[in-house]
Parts: structure tokens; C-alpha cells; sequence
């Protein structure tokens, strides 16, 4: 699947979406995965009270299920208006 | 309705005029405008709008979708702008028409509340040493129960 991050995830990650081939059966086991990776993950999904996510597109909760879901997006609260 | 996500400005009165003469059998419009805010100091460079392409537009459409459903309106207009903006630049708008007021003006405001926290936009502050992004306030959050 695509994963993607916004704003200061996309600025600590380093890059703005990436291809993760997973076997994370929720948003959250897939946060877990990706904060093993390296210490930017790590620092990037500490908060997790400060991220949202998106599956395909629409907002989303972290005990979603990732079957079929061919986009994930993380950013934080969002400041538009 | 129409939503209109674009880097380009836009001329608030030439938005304004269009949208209401298009109207008909209506006797209010309520337009809104946000605008790019200074620092303190005057620091500001630029406001840096980031957004979600094809996320932002579906939720935007979702959100005037669901003014539409709740009010008896005639219509509505989203403008919202992304990229670098200056200092009193216009950064979005909202256009809405009813048969009275207290329609028009619920739902233009019922449209910022939920274009606020609910449609993924993110704004970064450019500007030497409080260069940073803009963080959520708990208020915007709350302001949702509202409606």
C-alpha cells in the first residue's frame, strides 16, 4: 500500500510517501511497524494523541482495519479555514 | 454548489458579485473571507498551506454537501488556497445563499468550523525564529459539538 505523511510527519520522516509492503492487520499494528524502523519514525510517531490518520482518503480511527485499503495517510491535526 | 481548491488568488468582490447574481428567489448571501494574519513584529514571510490533493477536495465537497442537507439553501461556495501566501493574502472563502439570514449565516458558519478541523489542510508560519507550524486549538476542536 501507499503510506503517506503531511506536515511536520512528512518534514521528521523525510519523505512525503513511500510503498510498505505489511502484514499490519490495523492502523496501529502498522504505526508499531514502522516506528521499529528507525529512530525518525520513532520520533515522527511519538505523539500519538497528535497524529490522524486517513484510509483511503477518509479520516479514519487507528483500530481500522488495513484489509483491501490501498492508501494510508498520517498528519496532524489539520489547521485549514 | 462548487468547491474550488487552487494555488491561484482570487478576487473576493468579482467571487462575491458572480455568485450572488447567479442566484435566484433568494434574499440573503453571507460571504466569508480568511486572510493570511501577521505576526507580532510584522515577522511574517509567508504562510505555507499544505493539503491533501483529492483528500482535500472530496472532504470539502462532503462538508458543503452536508450544509446543503441541513439548511434550505440556494447555494454554496468553497474557495480554498494552498501554498506560499503573503501577509493579507487572501488564503479561502465561503459564499452561502438562503431565502433569509439566520440560514445563510449558520451555515457559512457551520462551513468554517468544519473547513477548520475536518478538511486536511495545514498551515506553516514562515518567518525567521517563530517559523513553525501552526498547531490545532482545542477551541476549533470544540466548536464542533456545536452543531
Amino acid at each position: 500500500m501507499d503510506v503517506l505523511y503531511f506536515a511536520w510527519m512528512r518534514e521528521r520522516i523525510g519523505i512525503s510517501r513511500e510503498k510498505v509492503e505489511t502484514g499490519a492487520v490495523t492502523v496501529r499494528q502498522l504505526v508499531e511497524e514502522l516506528s521499529c524502523r528507525e529512530p525518525r519514525y520513532a520520533a515522527a510517531f511519538a505523539d500519538m494523541d497528535s497524529i490522524r490518520v486517513a484510509i483511503d482518503q477518509e479520516l479514519a480511527d487507528f483500530d481500522a482495519p488495513l484489509a483491501g485499503v490501498r492508501e494510508v495517510a498520517f498528519f496532524p491535526p489539520m489547521t485549514g479555514g | 454548489m462548487e468547491v474550488r481548491i487552487q494555488r491561484e488568488p482570487f478576487d473576493l468582490g468579482a467571487e462575491a458579485n458572480a455568485f450572488s447574481e447567479r442566484q435566484s428567489g433568494i434574499g440573503a448571501v453571507v460571504i466569508f473571507s480568511g486572510i493570511v494574519r501577521d505576526l507580532p513584529g510584522g515577522e511574517l514571510e509567508a504562510m505555507e498551506i499544505e493539503h491533501y490533493p483529492g483528500m482535500t477536495e472530496r472532504s470539502v465537497a462532503k462538508i458543503a454537501e452536508e450544509a446543503l442537507n441541513r439548511w434550505s439553501l440556494g447555494d454554496v461556495l468553497i474557495i480554498h488556497r494552498y501554498g506560499a501566501l503573503k501577509p493579507d493574502e487572501m488564503i479561502m472563502m465561503v459564499a452561502t445563499s438562503a431565502s433569509h439570514r439566520a440560514e445563510a449565516f449558520q451555515s457559512a458558519d457551520f462551513l468554517m468550523d468544519f473547513l477548520k478541523s475536518r478538511a486536511p489542510f495545514w498551515k506553516k508560519e514562515i518567518g525567521g525564529p517563530r517559523t513553525g507550524w501552526v498547531e490545532a486549538k482545542r477551541e476549533d476542536e470544540d466548536a464542533l459539538d456545536r452543531w
